[in-house]
């Protein structure tokens, strides 16, 4: 499923943020989105994943499709690791928890209780929940916010196993994770994508 | 829905989950009454019914600011939202699992704390029935106002304030099936009130706490 995104603009408390944004995000393609601090993109993607209505403009392609990872992860400190995914699978009618567990090496942390978890451990947790979904489009809010190198890298390698599948990734971040995809790179109120490599010679 | 409701039960139960908060207010409120009013067991007999509506009406109330507000903080509700469960049924589920761990303890607790009260002893089955119906009604009006106030700091208040005027009709119809029922007068017209208002409440009110929340999580 293709999500077409046509002259987009947003508000965040009544206070434009984005105009005039188009792009698209592709079967088996990741869109990294890059901005300053502020700028809006936490709330494109709220916008995209159905959150909150957009000021003008179409999103088409995303009902029941999107799968939306905010700074908050979702989890229940009195609940166990598997308790956690077990629920998230059940509300969107899945299974695959094993996999997920496998996939952000969680399996010795499967029976403690989140709360437990350090801040690291949770983020983990908080992604293994993305695979349970199992929806073809991830919008990623700053996904490997205190995460550690090796974490960094299973993530990116979860995100190239659900591109390989036919899934589609926005991803807001301000590290390189290695992905083949493009950038979006946004400023005050207008967007405009730009090839990883162009983007990453700039920034670096 | 049932991994929803299982999960909130299951919190509930948990360290912290905040289970038993409701029942040992009631019981608090309950014991203090006597000492306020003196031990004159008519005076006690007569505003039984009514002081153990309003303790279980307070200890209902007690609870309702955690109902949303924890799925609020940890994102939770965010993630619903964007789940394919209509938001209606999350608050309606939301509010089953408040009935289920406040309210329906309240009503099995409540005959034992009507011996405290020496509430008369044809009070005691009205007294349950009318805490039967009406604490579900208390329920679905609390998550109307916890989906008012999700997101506020200190809305705990503020919930308060918004929802005791709410609680008024199921309180009075509530109250007078229990006191009728004591004095072994005819209940039928106040409990046909009460159970108007509570399938009345339970039909509408959960679509409108559905349309505040999608505004709150704006």
């Amino acid at each position: 499923m293709t999500l077409t995104v046509s002259d987009l603009s947003i508000t965040r408390g009544g206070i434009p943020v984005l105009e005039g944004l188009s792009f698209q995000l592709r079967p088996g393609k990741a869109l990294i989105l890059r901005g300053p601090n502020g700028i809006g993109k936490t709330t494109l993607l709220r916008t995209l994943a159905g959150l909150q209505p957009p000021l003008e403009g179409t999103i088409e392609g995303a009902e029941d499709q999107i799968a939306y990872a905010a700074h908050s992860d979702g989890l229940k400190p009195t609940l166990t690791v598997t308790e956690n995914l077990t629920f998230w699978a059940s509300v969107f009618g899945t299974s695959g928890i094993q996999s997920a567990l496998d996939a952000f090496d969680l399996n010795e942390l499967a029976d403690r209780h989140a709360g437990n978890l350090s801040a690291g451990q949770k983020r983990r947790l908080g992604l293994a929940r993305m695979l349970v979904t199992g929806r073809p489009i991830w919008m990623l809010d700053e996904p490997t916010v205190s995460l550690d190198k090796n974490a960094v890298q299973m993530f990116a390698d979860a995100v190239r196993a659900h591109l390989a599948q036919g899934g589609s990734a926005l991803i807001a971040t301000h590290i390189d994770l290695g992905l083949d995809g493009e950038v979006l790179d946004v400023g005050p109120n207008k967007a405009k994508p730009k090839p990883i490599d162009d983007f990453d010679g700039g920034f670096l | 829905m049932i991994a929803l409701l299982l999960r909130d039960l299951k919190l509930a139960f948990r360290a912290g989950g905040g289970f038993g908060l409701g029942l040992a207010f009631f019981l608090i409120v309950t014991v203090m009454v006597p000492f306020a009013v003196g031990p004159q067991s008519s005076l006690l007999s007569t505003i039984a019914p009514g002081v153990l509506w309003l303790g279980a009406l307070l200890a209902c109330l007690l609870s309702l600011d955690r109902l949303l507000a924890l799925d609020w903080e940890d994102g939770s509700l965010d993630l619903l939202a964007t789940a394919p469960l209509p938001l209606e049924s999350v608050v309606t589920i939301k509010a089953l699992a408040h009935w289920l761990t406040t309210g329906l303890p309240l009503v099995l607790a409540a005959p034992f704390l009507g011996v405290l009260l020496n509430l008369p002893v044809p009070g005691f089955f009205w007294l349950v029935i009318s805490l039967l119906i009406g604490t579900p009604a208390m329920s679905v009006i609390g998550t109307f106002g916890a989906a008012l106030t999700v997101g506020l700091k200190r809305g705990g208040l503020l919930l308060s304030l918004l929802v005791l005027p709410l609680y008024v009709p199921t309180l009075i119809f509530g109250a007078e099936v229990a006191r009728r029922g004591a004095t072994e007068m005819e209940v039928q017209t106040p409990l046909l009130m009460l159970a108007g208002i509570t399938a009345a409440t339970i039909a509408l009110l959960p679509f409108a706490s559905a349309a505040v929340l999608r505004i709150n999580l704006r």
